[in-house]
This record gives C-alpha cells, sequence and structure tokens, in this order.
C-alpha cells in the first residue's frame, strides 16, 4: 500500500491499524491546545463528567490569547475559569501572561514536533502543518472527550497535492499565494480534505511564510494542511531544542484525489475583498481604496519576517493622518527579536500603535474595534461581516507588505511599486 | 430514533460562525444572554422567528469559520431540530453531530422549501417528506457512527455512558 502523509501520520495515531479515506477512527491524541475556550463551555461541562483528572495535563498546552488583557468584564470572567481550571486540573504548560498567540507560541516553545498529532479548540490550529505535523481546530465537546480519553472522533480525509515552482516576487509573499489559491479554490473547494504541499518553490518560502500557509489553508474548508519537510525545517527545529527527527514523506505512488501546480514566480499582490476570504482581486482591482485602519499582526501575519518587510517599507516614512496603522507581534519572543533589531523603534517614530501579542483586532475583541462603514486593510484570515467590528465595516485582507505600503498612502496601494 | 418534525428557517451560502454569535457576544458566559445575539448582523428578526421556525434549511459551507462550538449551542438553545445545508464546513459538522443536531447534506434547489414549510425527516431512511409543498427528497444518510453518536443525545453524553 502507498500512503499519503496524513494516511501515514494518522495509521500511527490508530494503534498502527491500516486505514482508507472516509474511514471513522479513535485517533490518540497527542497534544491539545486550548485557550479561552476552557473559561466557557469546556470547565462547565467537564465537571459535569464527574471526574477529578484529565487523561495527560503533560499533553496540554494551555494560552490566554484572544483577548489578553481583559476588555471587558465578561472576558475577565473567562479568564478567571480558566486558570482556575488550569490549577485544579493541575496543567503543566500553561501560558497565562502575555505569551503571545497559541499558534506562534505552541511552535515556537517546541511542542509541534514532526509526525504529531495536535488538535486545537481554535480552527487555525492547522498552522501547526508547517512543522510536518497533522493538526486542526476542533470544538468544545472534542476538547471535552479528549480532556477525559486522549482520543478524538476523525473521519480520515482524501488528500490534494499541491506543487510549488518558482520563487516569490520581491514584496510579494505566502499570504499573496493562499489567498489566490482559496481564491482558485473557494471558501468550500477543498472542505474535509488534507491539503500537502510540495515542491522547490516550497523550498524557497521560510518557515514564517509556511505557516501563514498552513494557517490559512482552513479557509478553503480543509482538514489538514501539511507541508513536506526539508533541511531548513530541520535547522528551525534544532533551533528550538528538537533533535532527534523523525519526519514523514508520502510515498511516491501515494493516492491523491487532486493535484494542483503554482509556480511562485507568476504571483501578484492579492487581496480579499469583504465579506469573505476567497472573494479574491488582484492589487489592480482594488488600488485606490481609501482605508480608515490598517492590521498588522494575528496567527496569520505576526511574525518577524512580517515585520521586517513592514519596517522597509516603515523606515523614514509615516502613516497616512487618516490611517491609523496597528502593529501587534506575534508573540512575545517575536516582539523581543523586533525590539533587538529595532524594528519597534521604526514602527513607533512612523506613527504605528504597537500592541502586546494577542489575537486584537482580528475578532474584533480589542485594540482596534472597527466603527460604523469604516475600512480596514489587514493581515489577518477572515473578513467577514462584522468579524472586526460594526457590521457595516469592510475589511480587505492583505500580505503584510501590501498592509504597510496602504497604511503610508492611506489608500489600497501595490507593494511593488515601491522597489 | 424518532422522526424530526419542524418548520423551515431558510439560510444562504457561507454562512459563517460570526454570522451566528457575533464575536462581541463571544465572551459571555451565560448561554441564554449570548444566544439573545444570535444571528443578528444578518437577520435582525431571527430570534422573533426562531420561536415557530426550528429546522434550518442552508446552501453551501455552513457554519464556516471558528471553531466556537456556542454556534451550535445557540440554535440548540432556540430547540433548532436540524440543520440541512448543501455543504458543511468541518468544524460546525462536528460541533452539531457532537451536540446531537443532526447535520443532513442534500443538494436542493431553488423552490424545493421556502420559510415555514412544514417538514418531516427520518434519519435511518434518509427521507424528508415537506408536508407543505408535497414533496419528498431522499439524503444521503449519515454513517452508523455517527447515528450512534446522535442516538446517545451527542458526544458528552456518549461519554458520560461510558465512563
Amino acid at each position: 500500500m502507498s500512503y499519503t502523509i496524513c494516511e501515514k501520520i494518522l495509521i500511527k495515531h490508530n494503534n498502527n491499524k491500516d486505514l482508507y479515506p472516509g474511514q471513522f477512527i479513535h485517533a490518540n491524541i497527542d497534544l491539545i491546545m486550548v485557550h479561552e475556550q476552557l473559561g466557557g463551555i469546556i470547565q462547565e461541562e467537564y465537571r459535569k463528567l464527574n471526574i477529578d483528572y484529565v487523561w495527560d495535563p503533560n499533553k496540554i498546552f494551555f494560552i490566554l490569547d484572544h483577548w489578553f488583557p481583559a476588555p471587558t468584564i465578561s472576558a475577565a470572567q473567562r479568564h478567571q475559569k480558566c486558570r482556575e481550571f488550569a490549577k485544579e486540573y493541575n496543567f503543566i504548560h500553561n501560558f497565562l501572561q502575555n505569551e503571545g498567540i497559541s499558534h506562534q507560541v505552541l511552535p515556537e516553545k517546541g511542542f509541534a514536533k514532526p509526525g504529531m498529532l495536535i488538535v486545537g479548540s481554535d480552527s487555525h490550529s492547522t498552522t501547526y502543518g508547517a512543522f510536518n505535523c497533522l493538526s486542526t481546530g476542533i470544538g468544545a465537546s472534542d476538547v471535552i472527550a479528549i480532556f477525559a480519553t486522549g482520543k478524538l472522533w476523525l473521519k480520515v480525509p482524501e488528500s490534494y497535492k499541491i506543487h510549488l515552482t518558482g520563487t516569490l516576487p520581491k514584496n510579494v509573499m505566502a499570504m499573496d499565494f493562499i489567498l489566490k489559491f482559496i481564491g482558485d479554490i473557494s471558501t468550500k473547494g477543498a472542505l474535509y480534505k488534507s491539503l500537502e504541499f510540495h515542491g522547490e518553490g516550497l523550498s524557497s518560502i521560510s518557515i514564517d511564510g509556511r505557516m501563514s500557509i498552513s494557517n490559512m489553508v482552513v479557509e478553503a474548508g480543509a482538514k489538514f494542511g501539511i507541508l513536506i519537510p526539508d533541511k531548513k525545517l530541520e535547522n528551525w527545529l534544532k533551533s528550538r531544542g528538537l533533535n532527534s527527527l523523525n519526519f514523514t514523506y508520502p510515498d511516491d505512488d501515494a493516492t491523491y484525489e487532486k493535484e494542483m501546480t503554482y509556480d511562485l514566480s507568476d504571483l501578484t499582490p492579492i487581496i480579499a475583498k469583504p465579506h469573505n476570504p476567497g472573494n479574491l482581486a488582484h492589487i489592480n482591482e482594488v488600488e485606490g481604496i481609501k482605508i480608515d485602519q490598517a492590521f498588522l499582526g494575528s496567527c496569520t501575519n505576526g511574525r518577524l519576517e512580517d515585520l521586517r518587510i513592514a519596517a522597509e517599507f516603515l523606515k523614514g516614512n509615516y502613516v497616512h493622518p487618516e490611517t491609523r496603522l496597528i502593529i501587534i507581534p506575534a508573540s512575545k519572543e517575536i516582539f523581543l527579536n523586533a525590539l533587538k533589531e529595532g524594528l519597534i523603534e521604526i514602527f513607533i517614530k512612523a506613527g504605528a500603535i504597537i500592541g502586546n501579542s494577542t489575537c486584537g483586532p482580528c475578532i474584533g475583541g480589542h485594540l482596534g474595534v472597527l466603527g460604523p462603514e469604516e475600512v480596514c486593510i489587514s493581515t489577518t484570515n477572515r473578513n467577514f461581516k462584522g468579524r472586526m467590528g460594526d457590521p457595516t465595516s469592510k475589511v480587505y485582507l492583505a500580505s503584510p507588505a501590501t498592509v504597510a505600503i496602504s497604511a503610508i498612502r492611506g489608500k489600497i496601494s501595490d507593494p511593488r511599486e515601491v522597489m | 430514533m424518532k422522526e424530526i418534525e419542524g418548520n423551515v428557517y431558510l439560510m444562504g451560502d457561507e454562512v459563517n460562525t460570526d454570522d451566528i454569535v457575533p464575536s462581541k457576544a463571544l465572551t459571555i458566559i451565560d448561554i441564554a444572554k449570548m444566544a439573545q445575539y444570535t444571528c443578528e448582523n444578518i437577520d435582525p428578526d431571527f430570534i422573533q422567528k426562531v420561536n415557530k421556525l426550528n429546522i434550518i434549511i442552508a446552501g453551501e459551507n455552513f457554519g464556516c469559520g471558528s471553531s466556537r462550538e456556542e454556534a451550535v449551542r445557540v440554535f440548540k438553545y432556540f430547540g433548532i431540530q436540524a440543520i440541512i445545508a448543501k455543504s458543511f464546513a468541518r468544524i460546525y459538522f462536528r460541533n452539531l453531530i457532537n451536540q446531537g443536531i443532526p447535520a443532513i447534506t442534500l443538494d436542493w434547489n431553488h423552490g424545493d422549501f421556502s420559510e415555514g414549510d412544514h417538514l418531516k425527516i427520518t434519519l435511518e431512511s434518509g427521507k424528508l417528506l415537506n408536508l407543505t409543498k408535497n414533496k419528498i427528497k431522499q439524503f444521503e444518510k449519515l454513517p452508523e457512527f455517527i447515528l450512534d453518536i446522535l442516538e446517545q443525545k451527542g458526544i458528552l453524553n456518549k461519554l458520560k455512558n461510558s465512563l
């Protein structure tokens, strides 16, 4: 038999029993990430089970990231409930204070090891696919079942193979690729599927960029987005203290339901127009639209590479007087590195607002909620109606380069013009 | 499993979890309070209508977006009996099943259903009867694995039964 990466990793987590796409299994979970969801349904329902333990406190990664520090009383109450539960059930890996966004902090701390099956109480838990893990998002009841048993029911998905060639042109980023992909295939084009990314084009993309790709696969409906490992990944993981690495590759004759090829060299800056991440536009179709707010951050694009490229644009420039630019490094580590490299100083001098590492405005929670009719260009993952604030506001999704230049000009602008 | 009976509430394509529970309501802990915001951005009359309408018929990619199970629980709070859609986003599908609400995939056409139509659904046979329009539809039956979770009224009950 020949297998895709997804099938190989699932077999390992199915007590080494063979499986096929469409089959239901009870998979053994290696690691579960849980955030503020814990303080809602999860803690309340878990207590009703009347069990005074969790299956393995060492396999739970717990972090507060969505509304940190609390912007409202109800968010603060949620955090209180989270802390109580984590203490009561002896969670070991607690990231309670200002560490950053789950999908950034978890891999940074070396928790995402190749070959693992990781789930999280957040839809963007697909991000860990960049580290050759199989990972996806689940709901509160799933988290409860895993806390009690360590197992999750799931259907084995079919796989799509996406082959990348070429290299990205200057100021065109991994975000442009994944927005193009989602626009092409549509937001339901990869429903339930496991996406496998291959090719020398992939190797040309940084780990930061790869995380944007695996992060966004869920916006095409995918269950997993897993990337072929290489030397660059190996070096990154070693720098996180992970040395005995066991990468998973697909078999040469594995079965894919669909195969697609993209030449990265052909890509241009891409925008997702309101109110759907698949509402694709090329930059020239939306150039000149006036913006009230620009946001650079989130689990999708708040990494060091993103901040560096923004700093290239912002150095010696100033944010347009009728636009506010909010920049949020995705983790404390990124924040500190940005400080050391002088990026934060560049941002502050350019008039940007720097927030602590949190999901912030991405979910309309705090630090930049949009008012009626306001327009925002954002490096985040969703531009649903009302996502970042008032239901009449409009969000355009774009790469960090496009967001930075747009903030300077006060209107949606092409980052390739500034070279 | 008993027959499901109820009246249609119609929704479109790509209804997302922010549409169902806006993020400003997401930190509210009391589900009854949170439920007052259900679908307010897409249908301000939703919570009035839902008294009489308890089967949702929707288009493609229903429930796309966040993992927030609240987006299922608010519907459960209002007594929604089943959701029928052309396709479901995967986390939302799981959340429905886990909460014991049937998620039925059916490729329906314009004119097959109107708001308020009276329906009868039999999960075991995959039959959907529109009594108002006198039409019958066959849907792909849910796998045994999922029917078992629904039979036990959700994954948490199933878990309690097994502990």
